[in-house]
């Protein structure tokens, strides 16, 4: 493993902001940490960085414990969220910073080159000598990436790299910055808050929720196969349905399902997860939970049917056109709800 | 008619602020009548008895001799309080301590204090036989009646122009600027001389400037500790006043002018190097 947490905690006062977080990234992977604001994933960015020190735990890169290694000596690459440019100085000056307070410095020749040679790499060319207050939020978000590349980091870590930009500038930049990250093969960390920049941009992700991992795992396991009803709930729409576990037994209204990793519990209050496109609409006798549609919203291509249970809990249920018209449905009738995917944890609603 | 208002449409730039003609015009005159009418009066009372006369006022030895002695010490007392005045900023934002507030309370004290208590003070302190004149003395330093006391004095009342124009500055200096440099691998010195300083230095050269005229013009405070020996501890300001006291006004306009002239020179120059600084940082 390239780099790696073990056992990491960090408190500020009485907010416990990190603990017990273990992690590892291989060479060369690209890893998301992904969670809501206050969730400690900025915390752990910045002890990776040496920014802060952890209360307890290690962090080791390359296999070497770099407890006693300050930032200044890390060469880790940092990205802040706001780009901390230095104002006072030209985009190329800016880039080729690291370069310049390198011992022995590099010549200057050398450092030109180096600078041009980022510039291209990130796009801009021609821009040498502009000063930040010049540069579009997107361009100054990529004279901060060349910045931090210009010390050819071991470890390149980004605080919400695209949070301070608009939609549309950002989903460029992040089809942009995975390319850069197979072209470079560096190895990334970033921290986002958004469940689709996560899903996109990284090879593998972690949840975090109050200072701890939820989950690690690829995009598709994360969103597939959730861990926790925090997962479940932070990534995508979700319905939550109050349950009974009992002796590896689930049962809803109308509907029993088989969880054998609970058969120790025995009448115990529970909560089913399903996704709208895993539930489907039937009509007729059978299995399912009995609803009556209330709302149809049509989304382009799919239709999303909003229902209620006999105890008045709302039910999403999303659907193709073509599905949606074969049902012919209407707001007022019943029909009966079937997951095809359903999860069950213990725990009151 | 429509030429006038295509002339005026070049140098006004079309904003939705309505009132520029009044505001412009109140600006003017305010201007006009606190600031330009006293100055074109002394200007009219120098040259009254013709160049001639004006120069010789102005340019005789002992009159020379307090001009070097009031720009010399201004300059090297501004220079001191923007390395202190820097310093103490530095402190006041950076560390929490107890006692901060009062120290930061104290700061503006030469603001408030009137010349002549700040004048008497330092006399009492730094004079012969006082709490820190007389050990120094036996150490042969002498404060009183040399031009270093006129220095002390100078750096006194100029200190909290310095601080609070450094001091917000400071304050904004966002401590992720500061990280980044360490993560791209600066040292404490070199995050301080690349990334720092060159933030804080427009401020330091507005402190300087503020410093400098405020220790130029000043009068109460020093006279007392300077002793006023012609050609060795006499400053400008003092100057006037006895030519006023011998009821010479000519010579007493002369000497306010050309001071007026040099001082004006001066913060153009500083003004000039702001704006260099400024550009340079891409601020312009």
């Amino acid at each position: 493993m390239y780099l790696e947490l073990r056992n990491v905690d960090k408190a500020f006062g009485d907010f416990q902001a990190v603990s017990d977080v273990s992690l590892a990234v291989r060479e060369g992977e690209l890893v998301a940490l992904l969670g809501p604001s206050g969730s400690g994933k900025t915390t752990l960015l910045r002890i990776i960085a040496g920014l802060e020190r952890p209360d307890r735990g290690q962090v080791l890169i390359g296999g070497t414990d770099v407890a006693g290694i300050g930032v200044q000596y890390r060469q880790i690459g940092f990205v802040f969220q706001h780009y901390a440019l230095f104002r006072h100085m030209t985009v190329a000056q800016n880039v080729g910073f690291g370069l310049r307070v390198r011992k022995p410095r590099p010549s200057a020749a050398a450092i030109a080159a180096k600078v041009h040679e980022l510039l291209h790499l990130v796009q801009m060319e021609g821009m040498e000598h502009r000063y930040p207050t010049q540069l579009s939020g997107g361009q100054r978000q990529r004279v901060a990436l060349a910045r931090a590349l210009a010390i050819e980091p071991r470890v390149l870590l980004l605080d919400e790299p695209f949070g301070a930009l608009d939609a549309q500038v950002r989903k460029e930049l992040r089809r942009w910055l995975r390319r850069l990250h197979d072209e470079t093969g560096i190895t990334g960390v970033f921290v986002t808050h958004d469940q689709e920049e996560a899903l996109e941009v990284a090879d593998r992700v972690v949840v975090m929720n109050t200072g701890r991992i939820e989950q690690v795992g690829t995009p598709e396991e994360i969103y597939d196969e959730p861990a926790t009803p925090f997962v479940y709930q932070f990534l995508g729409n979700v319905n939550r349905l109050p349950c009974r576990i009992d002796r590896g037994q689930a049962t809803l209204a109308g509907l029993t399902l088989p969880v054998p990793e609970f058969s120790g519990l025995s009448d115990a209050p529970g909560i089913a997860f399903v996704r709208p496109h895993d539930l489907d609409l039937a009509v007729g006798d059978g299995d399912g939970i009995p609803v009556t549609v209330r709302h149809v919203v049509l989304m382009g291509p799919s239709v999303r049917i909003e229902t209620v249970d006999a105890a008045g809990q709302t039910l999403e249920v999303e659907m193709s056109r073509a599905h949606w018209n074969a049902l012919a449905l209407g707001p007022g009738t019943r029909a009966r709800a079937t997951p095809r995917q359903m999860r069950v944890f213990p725990g009151e609603a | 008619m429509g030429e006038a208002v295509l002339r005026r449409k070049a140098w006004t730039r079309p904003g939705i602020l309505p009132g520029f003609g009044l505001s412009l015009g109140y600006t003017l005159s305010y201007m006009g009548l606190m600031v330009a009418l006293p100055l074109l009066a002394l200007f009219v009372r120098a040259f009254g008895g013709g160049f001639a006369a004006f120069w010789r006022a102005a340019t005789a030895p002992r009159v020379i001799d307090s001009y070097l002695l009031s720009f010399g010490g201004a300059l090297i007392a501004a220079a001191t309080n923007v390395v202190l005045g820097s310093l103490l900023a530095w402190v006041l934002v950076r560390y929490r301590f107890p006692g901060r507030r009062v120290v930061d309370a104290l700061i503006d004290l030469p603001f408030a204090l009137p010349t002549a208590v700040t004048g008497i003070a330092l006399t009492a302190l730094l004079g012969p036989g006082g709490l820190l004149g007389r050990p120094l003395e036996s150490l042969g330093i002498k404060v009183a009646f040399t031009p270093l006391g006129i220095g002390i004095a100078m750096v006194f009342i100029g200190l909290p122009f310095v601080v609070r124009t450094v001091q917000p500055v400071l304050d904004d200096l966002n401590a992720e600027v500061e990280e980044v440099a360490a993560s791209l691998g600066a040292s404490r010195r070199q995050t301080f001389l690349l990334v720092i300083l060159p933030t804080l230095l427009p401020a330091m050269l507005t402190g300087f400037a503020l410093a400098f005229a405020r220790a130029v013009g000043e009068y109460g405070s020093i006279i007392f500790i300077a002793g006023n020996l012609p050609h060795r501890t006499e400053i400008a300001p003092l100057l006037i006043v006895i030519k006023l006291e011998q009821y010479d006004y000519a010579a007493a306009a002369a000497i306010a002018a050309a001071m007026l002239i040099a001082s004006f020179a001066v913060l153009l120059a500083i003004n000039g190097a702001q704006r260099w600084v400024c550009r340079r940082s891409g601020r312009i």
